[in-house]
């Protein structure tokens, strides 16, 4: 089974190579395929890209990024401010075009289908790939238990049993036993950490695949830092995750796979995609070896 | 243990924490307080000019002032005054009359083309629909009236006449006699039009504050354009929409020429939307100033002593309404 979907992989990649001549699409696609490599549980196809670009205006800020995320994997994206890792996760689920100049190229693949695909209805890519953000933002006008429900609300999702829902959306981000007894609350009562982990447990309740997280600790203080943490590592079990982070020892602690991207003052490109370790005890790139080490950055 | 803690030394008072402005600060500060109380100080400069005039006009009528309908002047052959009966109880319906029908078909408009402007317009319609809103709330109110009288009547009228055919058995839309024309109703429309403006624009200003992380967050969360306004951007605007939504009452109730020309000054209390009869208390002081005597005008201006407690009244209710409700959206 896995490895039937790394061959697949490896033919939509082949096709790659021939129409991305780039030495830059060449190596990315290279460390696509080590991602697929068998090892972790696939839970399904997950999530690729292939040569996404993005512009805001006239200005070229991401170039062909092609990086498979492989389902039931953690992947943290880490570089430089600046280097589109935070514009490249907003192209997966859609958000890049809610800045008005904001333009794209390139595929992004969800289960084999291009979610830039005309005819698509954006709600349902939101839906299945879900976000959390930098800063924490419940929404104050809703109470705690209103919060982690609001999905089914504003997508019109039925559901009958939703006391259950509140429980174990909770319960997976971590919140449940702090806050079982105040679901009446507004959500601005809480601290930013349990914010956070509310709206995390918000963006579990419409059930995504895959769970992109925007830098999601940097308002944070180390203690609810290590609570999100955790709480990534029990989702992963579910679901697929895409992490950026400024944070390399976060990126070390919480991922499977790392991506590094970089900019040299153009658009931002990944330098480097391949398992967390490689990452940070033998990168190939001496670009990579110089931001893990903190040589720069 | 407690020994020691009764031997602590007592903690000092606390400091005074002063500071010393420079002399540019020190003259800034004045300025701007003159400033700042201005209006305050024009405000109840007016307050006290009615008053003054028309203080006794109110001691002397009392409550009928306000529940009386009679405005009478009865001069004698020489021309001093034999008899005068005040009361402007029709006219307060009248005002409230036209304004609450402003402020149901007015307010929903103006958010809706808030909404519009905020959410769905794009570049080019969006700056040349603002700059028309802007124009329309510039636009004199007598060209307002004039139009409503010449060009609107007759459809309004023809809606009026629909109205009560169908829901004439609702006491409000009933009418004792077939007369649809200068009706509160035509009144209400022509102002709920001049009123569109300015609460279009403040409920604006207040969408366009919206936080972008909740909009970004609803977005996410697979919400669609319409699902997100209902979940972020009503609860975060709604204070923002009593508050334009009550600056638009205070002008269509203070409004004068536009109501003037669209709505029968008659001197009886009319609670019948689609029947031509009522009059403001702005329209009654515009119409009876010109040829008002000295003891008229004293009643005129008792009329707009309370026309300005009114909206006094209708502001703090405005607060006390976005106090209430306006905050839990922030």
């Amino acid at each position: 089974m896995t490895d039937n979907k790394g061959f697949q992989d490896n033919d939509k990649e082949e096709k790659m190579t021939t129409s991305h001549a780039t030495p830059a699409s060449l190596s990315s696609v290279a460390s696509a395929r080590t991602m697929s490599q068998p090892g972790t549980t696939l839970l399904g196809t997950g999530l690729e890209t292939r040569g996404v670009h993005a512009w805001f205006g006239k200005k070229h800020v991401l170039s062909d990024i092609s990086l498979d995320f492989a389902a039931g994997t953690v992947t943290a994206l880490i570089g430089p401010s600046g280097c589109g890792k935070s514009t490249f996760i907003r192209t997966l689920n859609r958000m890049h075009e809610f800045i008005p100049t904001a333009a794209m190229a390139g595929e992004v693949l969800l289960d084999g289908k291009d979610v830039y695909a005309p005819g698509t209805d954006v709600t349902k890519i939101r839906l299945r790939v879900g976000m959390v953000f930098q800063k924490p933002n419940p929404f104050p006008s809703m109470t705690i238990g209103q919060n982690v429900l609001s999905g089914l609300k504003l997508a019109q999702i039925k559901k009958s049993n939703t006391d259950e829902l509140l429980e174990s959306c909770l319960t997976r981000a971590g919140l449940w036993n702090e806050v079982k007894d105040r679901l009446g609350e507004h959500g601005g009562a809480l601290s930013g950490g349990q914010q956070q982990r509310l709206c995390i447990a918000r963006s579990l309740a419409v059930e995504p695949q895959v769970l992109l997280m925007d830098e999601p600790c940097s308002a944070l203080d180390p203690g609810s830092t290590f609570r999100i943490e955790e709480t990534i590592a029990e989702l992963a079990k579910s679901m697929t995750i895409v992490i950026v982070t400024h944070n390399m020892q976060q990126a070390a602690r919480v991922s499977d796979y790392t991506a590094f991207f970089l900019s040299d003052g153009g658009p931002g490109e990944m330098i480097e995609a391949a398992p967390t370790s490689k990452i940070f005890s033998s990168p190939q790139d001496k670009r990579t070896e110089d931001y893990v080490t903190g040589r720069f950055g | 243990m407690s020994v020691e803690l009764s031997e602590r030394p007592a903690p000092p008072a606390p400091r005074e924490i002063t500071t010393q402005p420079r002399r540019s600060d020190q003259i800034f500060r004045i300025v701007v307080t003159i400033g700042g109380m201005a209006s305050l100080v024009i405000l109840g400069l007016i307050a006290l000019f009615l008053s003054i005039k028309g203080l006794h006009i109110l001691t002397e009528e009392k409550l009928g002032f306000i529940t009386g309908s009679a405005w009478e002047v009865i001069t004698d052959d020489t021309g001093s005054i034999a008899e005068s009966k005040f009361g402007i109880g029709a006219m307060l319906v009248g005002t409230f009359l036209s304004a609450m029908i402003a402020i149901l078909v007015g307010v929903p408009i103006s958010v809706l083309s808030a909404l519009y402007l905020t959410f769905y317009a794009n570049g080019k319609v969006k700056k040349f629909l603002i700059s028309v809103i802007d124009l329309m709330a510039a636009f004199p109110s007598l060209l307002f009236g004039f139009w409503g009288f010449f060009v609107f009547m007759s459809s309004a009228e023809y809606w009026a006449k629909l109205i009560n055919k169908y829901l004439g058995f609702i006491p409000f839309f009933d009418v004792p006699t077939p007369i649809f024309e200068r009706s509160p109703f035509i009144a209400g429309l022509v102002l709920a039009i001049m009123i569109i403006p300015i609460v279009t624009s403040i409920s604006r200003e207040i969408f366009d504050q919206t936080p972008l992380d909740r909009i970004q967050a609803a977005y996410a969360l697979g919400a669609t354009r319409l699902a997100m306004i209902k979940a972020v951007v009503i609860p975060f605007g709604r204070g923002g929409i009593i508050g334009g939504a009550m600056l638009g009452l205070g002008r269509a109730m203070g409004e004068t020429v536009a109501v003037y020309t669209v709505l029968n000054v008659v001197y009886q209390i009319n609670w019948q939307i689609l029947f031509g009869a009522g009059g403001n208390v702005a329209s009654l002081i515009l119409l009876k100033f010109g040829e008002a005597g000295p003891a008229e005008v004293d009643a005129l201006m008792a009329a707009g002593l309370v026309l300005f407690i009114l909206t006094l009244l209708v502001n703090a209710v405005a607060d006390l309404l976005i106090n209430r409700f306006g905050g839990k959206g922030r």
